[in-house]
């Protein structure tokens, strides 16, 4: 095959490919050079004095000393031992899942094989390095051992987990029991949020663990509501659509802030005053409600995503409405917004910040305003540390999620059709 | 026993419309039980403790004072409110035009072929757009407005036009009580801009002449500004340090310039990921034709592909100026006083929580409602016509 540089004028000619790199990338035109010159210095500049920061100037013991606080809060220290059982039990059943999907893209012939050796690794580093380094940063500023054998833990538990999940779909069981593992493994989560609320009340999650475990609630309680008001706006019936209209445009007019303090104030007003509930809890009733109208905005464009033809094919077969709904249409539709809804769990993760303002829960970012004002730390401007650290956190989470959704979405071909 | 009148008669539980009625019955009660309950248990609590839930403590004097306006604590709520919504539009409407100039160049910059331009947007649209916002409002505010700042002894003067400090900074501004003269004058600059262009354009289409309508019309503009200052004897008011306050000019609160600045740097963030995709989606025969036109590069993408853009970006974009309307409120946890604060120092102050908060919420939806249906008008207004 020819290609252009093969063409190219005589090798006495040509230049370095440096050269040719810069004057392509750097220097095109006058108004380039005029950029690459203002923006490079500006550039420069911040990269210096984040470096000089970052390595010099910061006094990171702020963070490393209040690392268990900002990370579960004040959670009791007897009962840490539960979250590192979580935690390794997370690790395998995030395995297990990975290990099925692999097993079944594998027999669909959907997974990518020409990912090996060395490609693999960089595919690996590119999509999970930052993860990774987070991860390894978090283990460096820690004290004990106990953290770095917990990973470990962790780490094994998911590699066990993936191998076994990629065998077992290979094993020659009874449907039964395929169906059983799906339980336990549906529930898994559950029964672990269970296991640590036995121990220590939703009330008193504190720090990064409540941003996570408020998101990750909330995203999985508005699924009902929000699928429900999907169809209500879809439907023909001119009373349910008026309500779910209404519903979802005033959630999604009204400041997820100002909902948020409504909450704060005057969410015992509406309920027997026994049933009062917490403010951690308060915080995640309003999530939920708030994210619902945001899921049926969602779920409506995965339902219009479902070609008409599929609804009168299951109509064909005898199904009944509900069949048509369940079996047929909403797989499809759910399935086509499933990068839709990650991006929604994103936001929601860090709108959960605002139940520290709101509700003065002690949430990461609240948090880390707070260890500021402590004795040893306070009026010595460590603010900036501490922010630095919280915003990491978020942004390696957010950054992490948005990039595997993009992948996600590729891989499933929305949009592409 | 005839058999077509029974046989055409469909029973009336497998009736399609009244099942279907039913079916709504069903679940508008069910809604309506669980308002009911909820509601009652309101009627229940408030009266149990005594708190009113009508909203007569509109009429109430406020007992607060909002710095930056000459309302004062013997004013009613309903008052207090009003400055509230002033402060929220004003922040929203500045906001979103320094967002959208900020957003449309970065969007420009991503997609630039000058690495360093390049670089710079995408780190700045990936760090910005993952955060929090109140991460980056608490840094404005704790880390940059009121840490690194300069006290207001020691306060930066570049050129004596500006002076900033922690208490607010300070930006030279026209003498006051010639507010409604700029005003008049600016008008009139306008009316001369959109004749002159009026005029430029339809002798461009009658010879085929240059119109450059925009060029002519600005400096028309500025002129007019220029001409009038000066015939008008206005005076332009420089900021001063004046004891432990800033006198002259115009001060920024900054409780007012840190959210400001927050909001921008966030959602533009996301609008300029809102204006690459546009671009992107311009299809790329439209700026080779530009090119072959021999346009130059920025009426290749002024006169060519933005125009094209922005009426694929206009549905997303007003997605993003309702965000930026509603994250305001979080102004009011940085003593700035817009709707939500002053609704939420109501609440401090004895007003009941409910219809307050309500009311709040209500100004907002409204204020939703009207952006999405001017939305909805100018995408109709611009979107493509096909067949």
């Amino acid at each position: 095959m020819t290609t252009l540089a093969d063409r190219s004028p005589l090798p006495t000619r040509s230049r370095p490919a440096a050269v040719i790199w810069v004057r392509r990338n750097l220097l095109r035109t006058k108004l380039d050079v005029f950029l690459t010159v203002a923006f490079g210095a500006v550039g420069l500049l911040v990269l210096f004095h984040i470096f000089r920061f970052v390595f010099i100037t910061a006094r990171w013991e702020i963070v490393r000393v209040n690392l268990k606080l900002l990370l579960v809060g004040r959670w009791p220290v007897e009962h840490l031992g539960r979250i590192a059982l979580v935690m390794i039990t997370l690790g395998w059943w995030g395995g297990t899942i990975g290990g099925l999907i692999r097993a079944g893209q594998l027999r669909r012939g959907t997974a990518d094989f020409d990912l090996r050796g060395w490609a693999k690794a960089t595919d690996l580093g590119r999509r999970f390095g930052l993860l990774t380094a987070t991860c390894l940063l978090i283990l460096a500023l820690s004290t004990t051992s106990g953290p770095w054998l917990l990973a470990a833990g962790t780490l094994t538990a998911a590699l066990i987990g993936r191998w076994g999940g990629s065998k077992i779909r290979s094993m020659p069981l009874a449907p039964a029991l395929f169906r059983l593992g799906g339980v336990v493994l549906l529930a898994t989560p559950f029964i672990l949020f269970l296991y640590l609320v036995s121990a220590v009340a939703f009330a008193r999650w504190e720090g990064f663990l409540f941003n996570l475990t408020a998101a990750a609630a909330g995203i999985i309680l508005c699924f009902p509501l929000g699928v429900l008001l999907a169809l209500g706006r879809r439907s023909t019936l001119p009373l349910l659509r008026s309500l779910s209209i209404g519903y979802i445009e005033f959630v999604r007019g009204s400041p997820l802030y100002v909902l948020l303090l409504l909450a704060n104030v005057s969410l015992e007003f509406f309920v027997p005053s026994a049933l009062a509930p917490s403010k951690p809890v308060r915080a995640v009733i309003t999530f939920t409600l708030f994210t619902a109208a945001y899921l049926a905005e969602i779920v409506r464009g995965g339902l219009q995503s479902v070609p008409r033809g599929q609804e009168e094919a299951a109509k064909a077969l005898g199904l009944s409405p509900y069949r048509q709904m369940t079996r047929i249409v909403l797989p499809q539709a759910l399935r086509n917004v499933i990068p839709a809804q990650i991006g929604q769990f994103i936001s929601l993760f860090k709108d959960t910040t605002l139940a520290g303002l709101a509700l003065g829960t002690f949430d990461l970012l609240s948090g880390g305003q707070a260890i500021t004002q402590q004795d040893s730390f306070r009026g010595q401007g460590l603010i900036v540390e501490s922010l630095v650290f919280v915003g990491f956190l978020f942004w390696v989470g957010s950054f992490t999620m948005s990039r595997e959704s993009q992948r996600l979405e590729r891989k499933l071909g929305v949009g592409t059709r | 026993m005839t058999i077509g009148a029974t046989a055409t008669r469909i029973p009336i539980w497998r009736n399609v419309r009244v099942i279907a009625w039913a079916f709504q019955l069903v679940v508008f009660s069910i809604v309506a039980i669980i308002v009911y309950w909820l509601v009652g248990n309101y009627r229940v609590n408030t009266a149990s403790s005594g708190i009113p839930t009508n909203f007569d403590f509109l009429d109430n004097p406020a007992r607060f004072s909002i710095p930056g306006s000459p309302f004062d604590g013997n004013q009613a709520v309903r008052a207090a409110f009003g400055v509230g919504i002033l402060n929220t539009l004003r922040i929203s409407v500045v906001g979103i035009v320094m967002a959208t100039v900020i957003g449309i160049l970065v969007g420009i910059g991503r997609l630039s072929t000058n690495w360093v331009v390049n670089k710079l947007s995408v780190v700045y649209v990936e760090v910005v757009r993952n955060l929090p916002l109140l991460v980056i409002l608490v840094f404005v505010f704790l880390g940059v407005v009121l840490q690194a700042l300069p006290r207001i002894e020691n306060a930066w003067r570049p050129l004596g036009l500006v002076v900033v400090s922690n208490r607010g900074i300070g930006v030279p501004w026209y003498q006051s009580g010639s507010g409604s003269l700029l005003v008049l004058i600016g008008m009139m600059g306008i009316g001369g801009w959109w004749v002159l262009a009026r005029w430029r354009r339809s002798v461009s289409e009658r010879t085929g002449e240059l119109a450059r309508s925009g060029p002519i019309g600005s400096a028309f503009f500025l002129l007019a500004i220029v001409l009038g200052w000066f015939l008008l004897g206005l005076q332009v008011s420089l900021p001063r340090v004046d004891g432990r306050t800033i006198a002259g000019g115009i001060r920024v609160d900054p409780s007012y310039f840190a959210v400001l600045i927050a909001l921008v740097i966030y959602t533009a963030s996301h609008i300029a990921e809102i204006v690459r995709g546009s671009i992107q989606a311009v299809s790329r025969g439209q700026g080779e034709a530009a090119k072959a036109l021999a346009l130059s590069p920025f009426q290749r993408m002024w006169n060519v592909i933005l125009p094209q853009a922005m009426r694929v970006a206009i549905p997303p974009l007003g997605n993003q100026y309702l965000n930026l309307i509603k994250n305001s409120s979080l102004g009011a946890g940085f003593a700035y006083f817009e709707l939500t604060n002053v609704a939420q120092i109501t609440v401090g102050n004895g007003s009941p929580a409910v219809p307050a908060f309500t009311l709040a919420l209500l100004f907002y939806v409204v204020i939703s409602l009207v952006t999405s249906a001017v939305v909805n008008l100018a995408n109709r207004r611009f979107a493509l016509v096909e067949r």
